[in-house]
């Protein structure tokens, strides 16, 4: 954070709009010194870095959130405000540059004009020129540098080019004694001006920075305008005080009744100054050739031919995190097995033993299972993101998404559930406001993830006919598998419009888009993204997940040595007199698998299983399905081994096995009645798709959130529902007499 | 009057008021929709239900939906756009 930073080292701020460029430009100042870290208290990304000039020496440099304006209506947008202006809790920059797109240069400059306001020294790096030089027309940037009286540096972050320049008008303008902009900005006048004077009079002191007096004016002035046009009944911004916004409140309604508009009056004010003295900086030559993103945007935004490269690119995105990372997670399970295995032949059997086994190392292997679909999907979402298609998905999913009140880029991360939640809670990323985030991140454990998939196929396998039909052409066994992703599609769906409107309600915001050029991408940029993500998730995510496999380890396999019912000895004894050969050796197989069986059964964990059962029995449910409910808290497909070894089948037993079918047909309740059904299998499932049985998913929310309040909400949500649900369709079953 | 929304594509009007609430209306008079600015409509995507916009040489688009907020007079057509 900003504030440990040792006094002597200079702060600049990275400012600029959305899309002018910001990060490329940031990437190639700070290089490989960068750090990501959240704001305090907010979950917003705090990417900071260093740079060393030849004469103010090592610089931090820090990545202030891409915003419009300075002015803000939630605490997110309030950050750019906190971090240009230096209100607590972040400091004072000694300079902003302020990354300026030259194709949408009036609109960039409305910004800089701001952040020129609160007299904080300014370099304005002039981006993207080259494609305004393509569209046929040029920007004098002398012209533009004398008009704001702050240098004006033309770069491409693109290519990398002028930031050279950059970097030494940084350093002249940091070793010079006033940075100060040199010229005259707008003047309010008349009733604006003492509306302006009204408001500062209300500015606590914990606002003011300690500088000299004419600097503390034009910056308290900034303030003033700020909390103008900010302030409002139903705003989200912390730390305002009250008398500043009763000021505010009573201002503009005094000035509603006297006919004028406040934020109206500052807004023309701004921008008929940036007409008058910038636009004579930008001229038209003759266009070199019709863009290519025009021309691309014809067809990537055509209703027919669009939808359909849509379509095949999420195609891709879906296929490779189904099936291009099954064989990469299958050697990352491969690897953590043969360690396992490796220890286990060093190791003489003991408690121990089982600890690093089965929890240390299955604990790290279930976290590092993960990479491959991170590291995919965030390829495919860094490729999406620089080369600009993401903007276009925005737009062409905003319809679709909008109707549950998810952003655009929601789909994405929502498709990416499809195979993992813990990927696709990281994805939310590519949405901005925190609001979107949020939603999107408490529904997207709702779709259907391939966990879930044996699970499914275990329980229709065992429950229901393969040879009886439905409609005539489709097994019972594949229409109920396809009426599962269906159904947790159409739950995720109407829990977003549910807690769209409820739990996240928030005020409007019109969703503005810009579509920026197309571009080829940046490996640099893409891989470091890809990287960063999956280390953030590592360190942060992977402690988490961690502790809970040993937990829940721990909680499955104490007491070590129950005293058991069943005297398996005896058995192996009588076993060796009547038995030989491989009829032997099965017997003493099921023996084992019998006494592990009821160790297992004996367990903390186990009578954890019995102690849920009257919540779970309502369902359905036995105590036996109630331990496999918390095995399956490792990771949802864990229920079918844990069901495996509860019922004394194999510990290796996997949805395709034959005994752990035939085990669950079997299966009865004391008084003879047969536990699973079909409409307990239907029960069960519904269960297992709408219940948060995931820790992983939980750690994630945990680490994109920062707290713990939202991985709580998320599992009571989900698992309340679930309980509900599974209570209807099995209660609700049983009175429509199905079994 | 006409609304933006009813603007065909390539044709030019001047901004005459934007309606809607406070948070809306000054989002867009900062992103330099001002009453008296001149608006192009540079297309419309058919999918997306949306509408891009070009105001001081700048593009944006905007949902139908929010463009309907925005009145409009004395369109003229300037071009084919693009």
């Amino acid at each position: 954070m900003s504030r440990t930073v040792r006094a002597g080292t200079p702060r600049i701020a990275l400012a600029g709009n959305p899309n002018a460029g910001k990060t490329s430009i940031f990437n190639r100042l700070t290089g490989s010194t960068q750090k990501v870290g959240n704001y305090p208290g907010i979950t917003v990304e705090r990417h900071a870095g260093r740079l060393t000039l030849a004469r103010s020496g090592e610089v931090e440099v820090l990545d202030v959130p891409g915003t419009y304006s300075l002015s803000s209506r939630s605490e997110e947008e309030q950050l750019a405000t906190q971090a240009i202006v230096g209100l607590p809790p972040l400091e004072r920059p000694d300079l902003v540059v302020v990354v300026v797109d030259a194709t949408q240069l009036l609109r960039n400059l409305y910004l800089a004009l701001q952040v020129i306001e609160t007299d904080v020294p300014v370099v304005i790096a002039l981006n993207m020129v080259d494609l305004l030089e393509q569209g046929g027309q040029k920007v004098d940037a002398e012209a533009l540098s004398a008009a704001c009286g702050v240098p004006v540096v033309p770069v491409s972050g693109l290519r990398g080019t002028g930031l050279d320049h950059l970097s030494a008008a940084v350093d002249e303008v940091l070793t010079r004694d006033d940075g100060s902009a040199a010229v005259e900005l707008w003047a309010a006048s008349g009733p604006l001006s003492e509306d302006i004077d009204a408001v500062r009079g209300t500015l606590p002191e914990s606002w003011s920075g300690q500088e000299n007096p004419t600097r503390e004016d034009r910056r308290a002035r900034s303030l003033a305008l700020w909390a103008l046009l900010s302030v409002d009944e139903d705003d989200e911004l912390r730390d305002v005080p009250t008398a500043v916004r009763d000021c505010v409140l009573e201002r503009r309604r005094a000035a509603e009744e006297a006919g004028r508009e406040i934020e109206s009056e500052i807004i023309r004010a701004r921008y008929a100054w940036i007409d008058e003295h910038c636009t004579p900086a930008l001229s038209s030559t003759a266009p070199k050739r019709k863009s290519l993103t025009g021309r691309l945007d014809a067809v990537m935004l055509n209703p027919v031919a669009g939808l359909l490269l849509f379509l095949a690119a999420m195609t891709v995105v879906f296929r490779s995190l189904f099936s291009w990372a099954d064989p990469m997670i299958g050697w990352v399970e491969a690897g953590f097995g043969l360690l396992s295995e490796g220890v286990v032949t060093v190791m003489p059997e003991s408690i121990l033993r089982d600890f690093i086994t089965e929890g240390l190392i299955a604990g790290v292997g279930g976290v590092v299972v993960f990479l491959p679909q991170i590291l995919l999907l965030f390829l495919f979402i860094g490729l999406m993101e620089d080369t600009g298609y993401m903007a276009r998905v925005a737009f062409l999913m905003d319809r679709v998404m909008k109707m549950v009140g998810l952003h655009g880029r929601a789909f994405v991360p929502m498709l990416s559930g499809f195979a993992c939640a813990v990927p696709a809670i990281l994805a939310t990323r590519t949405m901005e406001r925190r609001r979107d985030r949020m939603l999107t991140m408490m529904v997207v454990p709702l779709m259907s993830c391939s966990a879930r998939l044996p699970v499914y196929t275990l329980l229709i396998a065992a429950l229901y006919d393969p040879e009886q039909t439905i409609l005539g052409f489709m097994s019972v066994q594949s229409a109920l598998l396809v009426a599962m992703y269906l159904f947790s599609t159409l739950i995720a769906l109407v829990a977003a419009a549910v807690l769209g409107r409820t739990v996240f309600k928030g005020p409007q915001v019109p969703l503005i888009l810009e579509l920026p050029p197309y571009r080829l991408p940046q490996w640099r940029s893409v891989l470091r993204m890809m990287f960063s993500r999956s280390a953030v998730f590592l360190r942060e995510a992977g402690g988490v997940i961690l502790v809970c496999t040993i937990a829940l380890w721990a909680l499955l396999s104490f007491p070590q040595e129950p005293a058991l019912d069943v005297d398996y000895g005896a058995q192996r004894a009588e076993a060796e007199q009547t038995l030989s050969g491989d009829a032997l050796a099965e017997r003493f197989e099921a023996i084992d698998a019998a006494e592990a069986g009821e160790v297992f059964r004996k367990s903390y964990g186990a009578r954890l299983g019995k102690s849920i059962e009257p919540s779970i029995e309502p369902l359905g449910f036995d105590w036996k399905i109630g331990i496999g409910l918390i095995g399956a808290f490792a990771a949802r497909e864990v229920f079918v081994s844990t069901m495996g070894v509860v019922y004394g089948v194999s510990e290796e037993a996997d949805e395709e096995s034959v005994p752990l079918r035939e085990q669950i047909r079997g299966e009865t309740w004391e008084d003879g009645r047969a536990v699973y059904t079909p409409l307990v299998g239907l029960s069960l499932m519904i269960f297992f798709a709408l219940a948060c049985q995931c820790m992983s998913t939980l750690a994630a929310v945990y680490r994109e959130t920062g707290t713990w309040r939202w991985p709580v909400f998320m599992f009571v949500y989900m698992t309340g529902l679930a309980w509900i649900a599974s209570f209807l369709v099995f209660q609700g079953g049983r009175l429509m007499g199905f079994e | 009057m006409t609304r933006l929304s009813d603007l065909s594509p390539g044709s030019a009007a001047s901004l005459l008021e934007i309606g809607g609430d406070r948070a809306f209306r000054r989002r867009l008079m900062e992103l330099g929709l001002l009453p008296g600015s001149t608006l192009r409509l540079v297309r419309r995507v058919g999918i997306g239900d949306l509408l891009e916009v070009e105001v001081r040489g700048c593009h944006l688009s905007l949902r139908c939906s929010d463009a309907r907020k925005l009145l409009v007079q004395g369109e003229s057509h300037v071009g084919t756009g693009g």
